[in-house]
């Protein structure tokens, strides 16, 4: 009888005790196989903020941060499965990480009403969001990442590329030639020589296309690679002796991984970033306070201030963003995956706003609006310096070319829209 | 001379060498191929496994250490010395040893007299088994090697072969990768110490006795554990010469072990059982792929090494199933 009461209480007590909500986000990361070394970094930095938001502020808006990780290995099919089995979860948002299962997921998010964020990667023309109602693709795209390379040219080279030799070195894989477009369409605009170098997956051996560049001595080179292409480009680089200052990567091609293993002679290596670089803001201050020294990071601690781990931090803190905007537009703190596509397409980023969060200058100033899911193309250009052993900005955060990506964008989101019977909305 | 024709000799002789690495890796599945007849699907990751090893032992890195610290609460990661190269590489060896030992001990002592199928499946398993092993010992960032190799375009080469070019000012020397050679020479002195240890050693010829019968190398008292045992171990040695050439180019990281794609067309080429055979397989399908690269690619869009070296190597197959030196197959009814 005596347990019977207890029971009864306990039960009653729980009834009578409000709901405890908590806010899903999910992040189908990489932390085994080939492509582990950057995985790793970006999923601890996505683990570490918001595990920051629920240890110092008790969560975004009062409500909890559950972060739910999985395992895709970089995957296509593994990634897809961990969309199937964890779309029930209520996440509000998905970060897939890769462009190969964001291309899967198009259709399933659009279909389950749940937002997918593809910060600089994916479906570049997802950037229209009257077509692509659930896919997210701010701060930057690809076809933004190519502007802001050809812009850097132009600028050391006083706005004037014509004769110029510029060559592309890329995966050869529909991520690598996601660029291909853009670069011909400024080829024809600034007059430079074009080249295009592909490179088998998964490049480990690359003494075809790096002969062919000694031979033909571009100007500039530019990489679109990933994992181990990007450690054995910058290896032949060095080893034909290509002026480093001269070999600029995409934002994938940019991290310390890719330049370390060539050591001292990768410096002066370049490559476009959307984000800051360093640990030098005070939000690592209390990453460290609250979730290194409570020895509750995701990984060993290691990876803070690391080009791929400020990435993983800069999408959890957009996400963020996202989440507290939906919450004041809904006007209550549990919100709904429909909420926060609603907070998504209502983001601005400004500098105050990252000042107050501890990340003022890490990131360039956006909005987001119905028909615009990437904000303006905003990247800066990043060089390491290998003594140091650091990258720094060496340019501000500056426009892509805004007209001819916005037509490209328009051709590609509008024939996307007709093979699927997409219907535009945000009229 | 024509420009182009400096221009093809110069990707013939990098084809050369690109093919003598290819070949380092294949020696590996051959020799394993050879006396147990075993096509090894763990050769890359061996290759891996070394090189994570040999820089895990260099910079005094302490093995499990993410392990440790996660079930210890504590905060190590080394030992705070690191080790001369040398001997790193022969601390390396003991490992390879000791993990041919265990293969021997915990898998294939177990399936001795399967199917080959059986035996190839239980090498996936094994490759995941030591991707994860190697994961969880070594951590899997990217580690920069350097055990002393010379790296980048030779200065000499470029300036005493650039009078082939009678003032072309197009034609700056010919450019041989400085680790290329290297590894050239030492696939030369490797090959050649393998020929000489199976030739006229006591343990070669037993590696042979067993590789033509294991029924008859028993039945005269030869030790098929601890054959297999030392093949394996000369297998890992192998793995890790190749670990070190790649891994020098491009750091050590998992994708060290996608370098086993590479030999396959060498090894179907040259034949699965013929050292000599994983050598000139190599080098034709260096060469080949580079010449093609440079002759076909501009024309189709470039990438074509991977699906040259494939398409010869199947027709190979075609015309010469066992390879170019494979012992050609007969099965008497």
């Amino acid at each position: 009888m005596k347990t019977k009461l207890i029971t009864a209480a306990v039960a009653a007590m729980v009834a009578a005790s409000p709901a405890v909500a908590e806010l899903t986000f999910t992040s189908l990361s990489y932390r085994t196989g080939p492509y582990a070394a950057n995985g790793i970094p970006f999923a601890d930095g996505y683990a570490d903020y918001f595990t920051l938001l629920n240890e110092r502020d008790g969560g975004i808006g009062g409500e909890t941060v559950r972060l739910l990780e999985c395992e895709t290995g970089y995957n296509t099919e593994k990634g897809v499965e961990c969309y199937e089995s964890t779309k029930g979860e209520g996440t509000l948002v998905y970060q897939p990480l890769s462009t190969g299962i964001t291309y899967q997921l198009i259709p399933k998010v659009t279909a389950d009403g749940i937002a997918m964020h593809t910060m600089g990667y994916g479906r570049t023309s997802a950037k229209n969001g009257s077509v692509f109602s659930n896919v997210f693709n701010y701060p930057a795209n690809y076809w933004d990442g190519a502007s802001v390379a050809i812009n850097h040219l132009l600028d050391i080279n006083g706005g004037d590329l014509k004769g110029k030799k510029v060559a592309l070195v890329y995966h050869n894989s529909a991520y690598g030639k996601e660029p291909i477009r853009t670069l011909e369409e400024l080829s024809k605009k600034h007059g430079y020589d074009l080249s295009l170098l592909a490179v088998d997956h998964p490049g480990q051996e690359q003494k075809s296309q790096w002969l062919q560049i000694r031979r033909e001595r571009p100007d500039y080179v530019i990489m679109w690679g990933w994992g181990v292409m990007n450690q054995v480009a910058i290896q032949e680089a060095v080893n034909i002796r290509f002026p480093m200052e001269n070999f600029i990567g995409v934002w994938w091609s940019g991290s310390e991984n890719d330049v370390k293993p060539a050591g001292p002679k990768a410096d002066g290596y370049k490559s476009v970033t959307f984000h800051n670089v360093g640990s030098d803001f005070p939000i690592f201050d209390d990453i460290q306070k609250h979730v290194v020294d409570t020895g509750k990071a995701a990984g060993a601690g290691d990876q803070i201030g690391t080009v791929l781990y400020n990435r993983g931090l800069y999408a959890a803190y957009l996400a963020h963003m996202a989440a507290e905007k939906s919450q004041e537009i809904a006007g209550k703190s549990d919100i709904s995956q429909a909420d926060m596509i609603k907070g998504m397409e209502a983001l601005e980023i400004t500098q105050a706003l990252m000042d107050k969060h501890g990340l003022a200058g890490f990131g360039p100033d956006f909005a987001v609006s119905c028909e615009n899911h990437g904000g303006p193309g905003l990247g800066a250009v990043q060089q390491w310096d290998a003594n140091a052993g650091e990258w720094s900005l060496i340019s501000g955060f500056e426009p892509s070319d805004g007209e001819l990506i916005g037509a490209l964008i328009k051709e590609d989101s509008e024939a996307y829209a007709a093979e699927n019977n997409i219907t535009p909305r945000c009229n | 001379m024509p420009e182009q024709l400096l221009f093809g000799a110069e990707v013939f002789l990098n084809g050369l060498m690109a093919g003598v690495l290819y070949a380092l890796v294949a020696l590996g599945f051959v020799l394993i191929y050879k006396a147990s007849g075993i096509f090894n699907y763990a050769q890359g990751v061996m290759a891996l496994f070394a090189a994570l090893t040999l820089v895990g032992i260099m910079d005094g890195q302490i093995p499990f250490a993410h392990l440790i610290n996660a079930i210890l609460g504590t905060e190590i990661h080394h030992f705070g010395f690191h080790v001369n190269s040398f001997f790193a590489i022969i601390l390396t060896m003991i490992v390879m040893v000791g993990l041919a030992w265990c293969v021997q001990r915990f898998v294939f002592r177990h399936l001795v007299g399967q199917e080959p199928i059986i035996l190839f499946m239980a090498t996936i398993g094994l490759a995941y088994f030591m991707e994860g092993l190697g994961d969880i010992m070594w951590g899997s960032d990217i580690k920069k090697l350097d055990v002393g190799l010379p790296q980048g375009g030779s200065f000499w080469i470029e300036e005493n072969t650039q009078w082939l070019g009678f003032g072309n000012d197009r034609f700056y020397g010919f450019f041989l990768d400085q680790l290329d050679i290297v590894a050239t020479g030492i696939a030369i002195v490797l090959v050649a110490a393998l020929v000489l240890f199976s030739q006229y050693t006591k343990q070669g010829r037993a590696m042979r006795a067993v590789a033509d019968d294991h029924q008859a190398a028993l039945s005269v008292g030869i030790s098929l554990n601890f054959i297999w045992v030392m093949v394996w171990s000369v297998a890992g040695f192998v793995a890790l010469v190749a670990g070190i050439m790649w891994g020098a180019k491009s750091g050590v990281q998992f994708s060290l072990s996608l370098i086993a794609l590479k030999a396959l067309p060498v090894l179907m080429l040259g034949g699965f059982t013929s050292i000599p055979g994983a050598i000139v397989g190599g080098l034709i399908i260096g060469v080949g792929e580079k010449m093609f690269e440079f002759i076909i690619g501009p024309l189709v869009g470039g990438a074509t090494e991977n699906w040259f070296a494939y398409v010869l190597a199947l027709v190979f197959l075609v015309f010469r199933p066992q390879g170019l030196f494979g012992e050609k197959i007969i099965e008497r009814v």
